[in-house]
C-alpha cells in the first residue's frame, strides 16, 4: 500500500492537474454554449485560461527554479503583440481560424522564448535576485517600445517606424500596431476550447519538464545551489533551459490573450499584471501547480463576482487576499483544515486509496 | 596525454610512497595557496593522492583543511600552484566541469536537496550518466521511460550498498542524521568518481556509527576502487583507515606520512596532539 501510494506520488499530482482541467471543461463548454453562464463571466473565460498558462509558466521560474521574475507580463506581451503581427499578416494565406491561432500562438511562444534567452544569458550567470532587478526594468522597457512603436502591412511587406502612422510609408496597407492605442483590427480568433488546450499544453510541457532529469537538475539547484554544482550540473545551462520554457509558455499565453480582443494596448500587461500572476503563485503555492490552477480562476473571477459591491469591490477582493495569505501561512490554520479534511476522509472511508487507483 | 605522466617519475611529496608506487596517482597539488585579501588561508600544499588510497587531511580548526576541499574542487581559485585531476589540469574550470573530470565530494554541513526524495537525490548525482536529451524529457517519450528505468535501477543499486533500499522513497530531509550523512556520500559516489572527497564524515556520529562508517568507507575503497580523501577530527578512524596523512596548521603542511609516523612526529603532536595532552 505505501509502496503504490510513493509510487503514484508524482502521477497523482498530474492527475489532479489535468482531471481539474479537464474538469472544467465538460462543466463549463455547455453551459456556455446553453447560455447558463452570465454574460460577463463568459467573456472571462478565455482571459482565465490565458491567465492560468501564465501561472503556470510563472510557478516553473518562481516554485522550481526559484528565481523571482517580477516582469513576467512582459514576455505576455512580446507574445502577445507578436502573435497579434502574425495572425494579421497571415490572414490570407491561412482562412482557417484556428490554425491561424496555432500559428499565431507558435509564434508568440518562440518570440517571447528568445526574450527570455536575451535577458537570461546574462542574468542567470549571476547569483542572487538580479532577475527580478532586470525582469521589472526589461518589463517597462518592452512596455515603452511598443508604445511608439507603428508597424503596418500592405503588398510589399511589413513596415515599421518608430515616429508616427504616416511615416510607415503605407500604400493600401493595414495598420496592425498603432503606438500607444496598440494593436487594432485584430480578429478574434481565441475560443474557450484553445484555451483549455493551451492550459494543457502548459501543463504536459510544465509537469514533464519536472519530473525528469533537466526537472531534477532544476530543483537540484533550487534546493542547494552548491551542492548541484558540485554533482556536476551546469547550473546556468539548466536555469536557463527553465527560464527560456517559462518565458515562451507565457508569450503562448499572451497570444491566447491577445486574440480574444479586437483591440489590445502595450499598457495591459504592465508591472500590476506580473505582480497579479505572482500574486496567483504565492497563494496558490509554489512548485504546486493543481494550487496554482486553482488559486488563478478564483482569484481572478472574484472581481467580476464582487461587481455588485460596486466601489467596495477592490476593499474586500484586497481582504480576501490577505485572509488567504494569513491561512496559508498560519500553523493553526492548516491544523484546523487538516483536521477537517481528516474528517471528510474518515466519513468518506477509504477515499483516499480509490483517488490513487484512478 | 597518457604516455608524457608515465614518464614523469612518481612525485616524492606523496602520502605513502611504498603503496600505488607503480601506478600514476589521481590527484596531485603542486605548491597550492589561496590568500583571502590578505590572508593567507593556504599556502605551499603539494600532496599526491594514489589511485585507490584511503588519505586523511587533519588539523586544528581553522586550518584550512575545508579551503583545500573547496581548491580541490574549484569552489575557490586557487592564487597559486595547480591541481593535477588524473594527469589532467583543473584551471580555469568550474565545480561542475571538475565534477565530469571525476572529483566528488560531501560537505561538512550536509547540503542535501531536502524537499527531494531520497531515490532522486541520488538520481541527481547520476545527472551526467543518465542519457536523456531535453526534447524526450518534455515530451516523456523517445526513449524517456527507458533511460529513467535505468537510473533508477543504478540509484536503488547504490543505495542497497548502504542498506538504504527500504528508505529510498522517504524525503531527503526526513532522515535521521546518520543516514543523511550516508545518503550524501550514495549522491555521490553515483557521479562516478576517481576520487571522493569526505568532510567530515563521522561528524555527530556516535562510536557505533563511526565503526560502521569505518567499515563503509574501506568498502567504497574496495568495490568500487576509487581514491578516498578525507577530512575528520576522530583520530580514532582517522589512524584506523587511512594510509596517509597530511596534517596542516595555519595553512601550512606540518607533517605527511603514515598513521605511525603522525602519532610520533612531535611536530604534529606540539601543535595538534600535545595540546590534547596538556588537557588531559
Amino acid at each position: 500500500m505505501n509502496k503504490i501510494k510513493s509510487l503514484n506520488k508524482s502521477t497523482l499530482t498530474n492527475i489532479k492537474s489535468y482531471g481539474l482541467v479537464v474538469l472544467a471543461f465538460i462543466i463549463l463548454f455547455p453551459m456556455q454554449n446553453m447560455g447558463l453562464i452570465n454574460h460577463s463571466i463568459s467573456g472571462l473565460l478565455v482571459p482565465i485560461c490565458a491567465y492560468v498558462v501564465m501561472a503556470i509558466s510563472l510557478n516553473l521560474t518562481v516554485g522550481f527554479l526559484g528565481e523571482l521574475s517580477l516582469g513576467h507580463a512582459e514576455f505576455m506581451s512580446v507574445g502577445a503583440f507578436s502573435s497579434v503581427v502574425v495572425s494579421i499578416c497571415l490572414q490570407e494565406a491561412i482562412p482557417s481560424g484556428p490554425l491561424r491561432l496555432l500559428v499565431a500562438i507558435a509564434a508568440g511562444g518562440i518570440c517571447a522564448g528568445l526574450a527570455g534567452f536575451i535577458i537570461g544569458i546574462p542574468v542567470l550567470r549571476l547569483r542572487g535576485d538580479y532577475l527580478a532587478i532586470v525582469t521589472l526594468a526589461f518589463g517597462e522597457i518592452i512596455k515603452n517600445i511598443i508604445n511608439c512603436l507603428y508597424i503596418g502591412v500592405d503588398g510589399s511587406g511589413l513596415h515599421f517606424s518608430m515616429k508616427d502612422i504616416a511615416s510607415l510609408g503605407l500604400t493600401n496597407g493595414k495598420i496592425i500596431l498603432n503606438g500607444p492605442q496598440g494593436a487594432v483590427g485584430i480578429t478574434k480568433l481565441s475560443t474557450f476550447t484553445a484555451g483549455i488546450i493551451l492550459i494543457i499544453f502548459a501543463l504536459f510541457v510544465v509537469l514533464n519538464f519536472v519530473n525528469s532529469k533537466s526537472g531534477r537538475a532544476v530543483t537540484a539547484i533550487r534546493d542547494n545551489r552548491i551542492a548541484a554544482e558540485s554533482l556536476g550540473i551546469s547550473v546556468t545551462r539548466y536555469k536557463l533551459t527553465a527560464f527560456i520554457i517559462s518565458a515562451a509558455l507565457a508569450g503562448m499565453a499572451g497570444a491566447l490573450f491577445a486574440m480574444n480582443f479586437s483591440t489590445i494596448a502595450a499598457k495591459k500587461f504592465d508591472f500590476n499584471t506580473s505582480i497579479l500572476v505572482l500574486v496567483f503563485v504565492v497563494l496558490g503555492g509554489m512548485g504546486n501547480i493543481p494550487g496554482t490552477i486553482i488559486a488563478t480562476a478564483l482569484l481572478y473571477t472574484l472581481p467580476e463576482l464582487l461587481r455588485f459591491l460596486n466601489d467596495y469591490r477592490m476593499l474586500i477582493y484586497a481582504i480576501v487576499l490577505i485572509i488567504v495569505m494569513l491561512l496559508r501561512n498560519s500553523e493553526r490554520a492548516k491544523q484546523i483544515i487538516n483536521r477537517m479534511i481528516c474528517t471528510f476522509k474518515f466519513n468518506k472511508s477509504g477515499g483516499k486509496g480509490d483517488e490513487g487507483n484512478v | 596525454m597518457k604516455a608524457m605522466s608515465k614518464m614523469v617519475p612518481y612525485p616524492s611529496n606523496s602520502i605513502v610512497p611504498e603503496r600505488d608506487i607503480d601506478k600514476r596517482p589521481i590527484l596531485e597539488t603542486h605548491h597550492l595557496g589561496i590568500d583571502f585579501g590578505g590572508l593567507t588561508a593556504l599556502d605551499d600544499l603539494s600532496l599526491t593522492v594514489g589511485r585507490t588510497e584511503i588519505a586523511g587531511l587533519i588539523g586544528p580548526n581553522g586550518a584550512g583543511k575545508t579551503t583545500v576541499f573547496n581548491l580541490l574542487t574549484n569552489v575557490y581559485q586557487p592564487t597559486r600552484g595547480d591541481i593535477m585531476l588524473d594527469g589532467k589540469s583543473t584551471a580555469k574550470k568550474n565545480s561542475a566541469q571538475v565534477c565530469r573530470m571525476g572529483i566528488a565530494r560531501t560537505f561538512q554541513n550536509i547540503r542535501l536537496f531536502s524537499n527531494m526524495s531520497v531515490l532522486d537525490n541520488v538520481k541527481v548525482g547520476l545527472h551526467n550518466s543518465i542519457k536523456q536529451n531535453l526534447f524526450s524529457s518534455l515530451t516523456h517519450g523517445f526513449g524517456y521511460r527507458n533511460s529513467e528505468k535505468k537510473s533508477r535501477e543504478r540509484a536503488l543499486e547504490l543505495l542497497d550498498f548502504f542498506n538504504m533500499t527500504d528508505m529510498a522513497e522517504a524525503e531527503a530531509g526526513s532522515l535521521p542524521y546518520g543516514a543523511q550523512r550516508r545518503l550524501e556520500i550514495v549522491r555521490a559516489l553515483a557521479t562516478n568518481p576517481g576520487i571522493i572527497l569526505l568532510d567530515e564524515p563521522a561528524a555527530g556520529m556516535n562510536p557505533s556509527e563511526t565503526s560502521e562508517l569505518m567499515d563503509n568507507i574501506k568498502k567504497i575503497r574496495d568495490t568500487f576502487n576509487i581514491a578516498v580523501l578525507l577530512i575528520e577530527h576522530d583520530m580514532n578512524l582517522v589512524m584506523n583507515i587511512c594510509e596517509g596523512i597530511c596534517v596542516l596548521d595555519h595553512g601550512k603542511v606540518i607533517a605527511k606520512g603514515t598513521p605511525d609516523e603522525i602519532k610520533s612526529n612531535p611536530v604534529v603532536i606540539e601543535a595538534y596532539l600535545g595540546k590534547k595532552k596538556e588537557a588531559n
